[in-house]
């Protein structure tokens, strides 16, 4: 037992006058709270943010504000312009632009968001258990390099080649385009991830953690995952607009979704004959859509990625 | 000893992916000769089956295909009998090698140009005009953006051709789609890394002593902010070959991307697989010279073959 070798004695509390020599300047705030006081000063933040919202709300209400369904052929009312009855006009069947466009956002936004969450989930595990196994022993060094060559092997064949080969062989549609999508796509994840945990583990606080003994499933929970907390986030919204243009590049060329169910992708491309002819609402909506959509998911990460940067506080 | 070590693990990758693809190719339901089989008799489909290798056990017809590979021969097409897959990569190569060549070089000249006007009037009119163009070029797809080229520069003003291949002329528009979004992404790496850069004490240091502006942003600020720049070839090399399979559709160019996205239609099988692992091979190299290209641009780099 190490006795207790400084005494009360020693100390004594701090002279009133002293007192307030070095007053805080700033209120204390957790990280999280200054996380969100920086990205609601961001304006580029607040401006993506706004325009999600807004995407999501008429891809949920917008198909129900008119009385067409996305896949209902008019042949009486083809190729209309924007009217007051069809507010983005028809398409050469006769179908509602508006109602398809804002179905279309439906089916974007769904994979979009269930891609990068797999994506996500598989690239954390992943890069994680791999990054912190490195230099754990034999086994732990071959569990790493073993993942990492997997990794390297996936990263070395263009994304999208692999999923359109995929989509050849899966029955087209919107789970297949998730699968084919999450394949791959957690690869980049898994990377960061691995060379974010392998920066941390040799951080001073993690070595205490671990002299003391804490167990490993506790620093992964209270250090590791944290710490990784900001470049998820970060990466995940740059990883969704990513899965959206996925999509709508195999909807495009024909892999994706299929008729009569609408998408971005496949609007695009019905429309890609008659744009010369002057029906512009037929390739705008869903074109300015897709290119809004990705607008404002790279600038509300661009302004959580300043946000969350401490040598970006002034 | 790494490049060596670097040479065995390109042929690894590459086999990997030949098989896999192999692989996909024998689990996608369809016959490729199904729409001949109520045509033909029985004993026709047979022979032709059997000029493709389809008639024997997989596992063989496997090792036939890696020892074709080993010799690069990638086989013959099925939709059109008479043409080797050797023979469609080689005349499409031409078109394609132009359209991404032109890309990459407009995306990399402008993409860099932009950047570096944008860090150097950091905050101020040039660099927010720099930044909108930027965030513009990667939030529209090319398969948006070619659509909207053909409507003005071609159709409406008549400057250029609209579609189809032949004149250089017809080069420019699917050149400028396919580098759009490129361009953007390097022209928002090349600030960023361009402002870290020129806050660093040598680049004060040198000012400081009076070293004329040109020569401190050309010799001092581009020379090291030009690096994370180079790590982002390979993803554009991967953009611009994916991004060559909508813009040679939507422009009818006779190149390897397009004739990728028939061969799928088509269920073409050893064109799916040849122009799959041409495009694999192609990064894989690419990947590899870029590797060797950091020890170039920064002596700081040692080449190591083991991790951090």
């Amino acid at each position: 037992m190490v006795s207790k070798k400084v005494e009360d004695a020693l100390f004594r509390p701090l002279s009133p006058e002293k007192r307030g020599q070095d007053p805080i300047q700033r209120p204390s705030l957790s990280a999280w709270k200054e996380t969100v006081i920086n990205v609601l000063k961001n304006k580029m933040a607040i401006l993506g943010l706004t325009l999600l919202l807004l995407t999501i709300f008429f891809a949920i209400a917008g198909p129900t504000m008119v009385p067409f369904t996305p896949s209902e052929q008019n042949l009486v009312a083809t190729n209309l312009a924007p009217s007051a009855e069809h507010w983005f006009g028809t398409d050469d069947l006769g179908r509602d632009v508006w109602s398809r466009t804002w179905y279309g956002a439906r089916v974007s936004l769904t994979i979009g968001l269930v891609a990068a969450a797999i994506d996500v989930i598989l690239g954390v595990t992943i890069g994680g258990i791999s990054g912190y196994m490195a230099g754990r022993g034999k086994l732990g060094d071959r569990i790493d390099s073993f993942l990492m060559r997997i990794v390297e092997i996936l990263y070395g064949i263009p994304y999208l080649l692999v999923v359109i080969l995929l989509m050849v062989i899966m029955e087209p549609g919107v789970v297949s385009i998730i699968i084919a999508l999450s394949v791959t796509g957690w690869v980049g994840m898994a990377r960061i991830i691995r060379g974010q945990v392998l920066q941390l583990k040799s951080q001073e606080y993690v070595l205490a953690a671990q002299k003391l003994g804490t167990s490993h499933p506790k620093i992964i929970w209270r250090h590791l995952i944290p710490n990784t907390a900001g470049i998820i986030i970060v990466n995940l919204t740059f990883t969704i607009p990513q899965a959206i243009f996925a999509e709508s590049f195999l909807s495009f060329l024909g892999l994706g979704v299929q008729a009569p169910f609408a998408s971005w992708g496949t609007m695009a491309n019905d429309s890609l004959g008659v744009i010369l002819s002057g029906q512009w609402w037929r390739l705008f909506f869903p074109g300015f859509m897709i290119s809004l959509t990705m607008f404002a998911f790279n600038a509300f990460g661009d302004g959580l990625q300043d946000a969350l940067d401490p040598r970006a506080n002034k | 000893m790494y490049i060596v070590k670097r040479l065995l693990t390109m042929l690894v990758t590459i086999w990997v992916i030949a098989s896999l693809t192999f692989l996909i190719m024998k689990i996608i339901p369809g016959d490729p000769f199904a729409s001949d089989a109520d045509v033909l008799p029985e004993e026709v489909l047979e022979n032709v089956r059997a000029k493709y290798n389809l008639d024997e056990p997989i596992p063989v017809q496997y090792l036939m295909y890696m020892r074709d590979l080993a010799t690069f021969d990638l086989g013959i097409s099925i939709q059109s009998e008479t043409r080797d897959v050797n023979g469609i990569i080689a005349d499409g190569a031409p078109a394609s090698a132009l359209l991404g060549t032109q890309a990459l070089v407009i995306a990399l000249v402008f993409g860099l140009l932009l950047g570096i006007i944008a860090a150097l009037n950091h905050n101020k009119f040039l660099d927010y005009l720099s930044m909108f163009i930027a965030i513009i070029g990667i939030s529209i797809p090319s398969f948006i953006l070619a659509p909207l080229l053909i409507k003005y520069f071609a159709v409406d003003w008549g400057l250029l051709p609209v579609a189809s291949w032949g004149t250089w002329e017809h080069s420019i528009l699917p050149s400028f789609a396919l580098a759009a979004t490129p361009l953007a992404v390097i022209a928002r790496f090349m600030r960023s890394s361009m402002l870290e850069v020129m806050n660093q004490n040598y680049i004060k240091t040198a000012d400081a002593k009076g070293l004329p502006v040109t020569k401190l942003v050309i010799s001092h600020g581009i020379r090291n902010a030009i690096l994370p720049v180079v790590s982002f070839i390979g993803p554009l090399f991967v953009f611009l070959i994916t991004g060559t399979f909508v813009i040679e559709k939507i422009f009818a160019i006779p190149g390897i991307g397009r004739y990728f996205v028939d061969s799928i239609f088509n269920r073409d099988y050893p064109v799916i697989m040849g122009t799959t692992i041409f495009f694999s091979s192609i990064l894989v190299v690419t990947l590899f010279l870029i590797d060797l290209s950091y020890r170039f641009i920064d002596p700081r780099i040692k080449l190591t073959s083991g991790g951090e």
